[in-house]
């Protein structure tokens, strides 16, 4: 057996510990993504907001 | 003006601050976690019994330790938000909740496919498993508290009660290995005769708990700065339908 083949195989735990490391770093990246975007849009409805404040004004 | 815990409990100035610090929270969070993989996997040994399963315990231990950190910083935040009406504390517990529950269910997810290699079942109604499930769904609890309850103020106060009811279940959680012998090994890392995992798999640990720590307090900062500006769109929404 070649030693990647080895590696990803992990003495036989290749499958549990692989699927573990994924699930987390694929439900970290989605959490951190969802925030960022609803950071993003919150800041879109302010300024849209406040331009319409502004013209109300004006 | 003299330092106090309020100089950071006024939203303003937490914006201002967040947006300096998120940039290096960000780089302690990917450095931790890139040299913390790096080390769960050419680094740190197999276990002279578990063999290579072990490193599942890079995910599962940093996970449902930041599980309970996000209660405890839920806990306190709500504390601080029935006493002391501090304008950032509902928000740093709201913003918590969804990091947390997610800390859990990783810690659930890791601890069953570490559990069938080893156990020889993904799940058991241990002690431990189960207090660590109640968690989960207690943290679901207080999101739907806020979902369900419009008002921000009055959202705020009964999901505090709601949280700081619910710390019950942190000791319960904590000390369930030590009071029901069942599956779930005891504590290894902080007990008061010290570790009882080999430093070679222990420093590691750290490593990735540290960048795990610190992803949590980047989400975190980013959750809090949503949702000051989620009240700031309530508020000028209500302004321009009264005007």
């Amino acid at each position: 057996m070649d030693s990647w083949t080895e590696f990803f195989n992990m003495g036989g735990y290749g499958p549990y510990i692989w699927s573990s490391f994924l699930i987390a770093i694929a439900v970290m990246t989605g959490l951190a993504l969802q925030s960022w975007m609803d950071l993003k849009k919150q800041k879109r409805l302010v300024s849209e907001l406040e331009a319409r404040a502004e013209r109300k004004r004006s | 003006m003299a330092w106090s815990i309020h100089t950071y409990a006024n939203p303003t100035r937490f914006m201002n601050f967040s947006a300096i610090v998120l940039p290096y929270v960000w780089a302690l969070a990917g450095a931790g976690i890139g040299i913390g993989l790096y080390l769960s996997f050419f680094v740190a040994p197999p276990d002279y019994q578990q063999g290579d399963s072990v490193r599942i315990m890079f995910v599962h231990v940093p996970s449902a330790w930041l599980s309970q950190f996000g209660y405890g910083i839920m806990v306190v935040s709500s504390i601080v938000a029935l006493i002391f009406r501090h304008p950032l504390a509902d928000v740093a517990a709201k913003s918590a909740a969804p990091i947390g529950a997610v800390f859990t269910f990783l810690a659930l997810v890791a601890g069953g496919l570490w559990g069938k290699p080893m156990w020889g079942t993904y799940w058991v109604w241990d002690a431990r498993t189960t207090s660590t499930l109640v968690l989960l769904f207690i943290y679901l609890g207080y999101m739907a508290l806020w979902a369900m309850i419009e008002d921000p103020n009055r959202a705020a106060r009964v999901a505090a009660v709601l949280a700081i009811v619910g710390a019950v279940n942190l000791p319960i959680i904590r000390f369930s290995v030590d009071w029901w012998n069942t599956l779930h090994q005891p504590a290894s890392v902080f007990r008061l005769d010290g570790p009882t995992i080999h430093s070679s798999l222990l420093w590691p640990l750290f490593v990735v708990a540290l960048g795990f720590t610190f992803f949590f307090i980047g989400v975190l900062m980013v959750r809090m700065r949503a949702e000051i500006l989620r009240r700031k769109v309530r508020t000028l929404q209500m302004q321009q339908a009264a005007a």
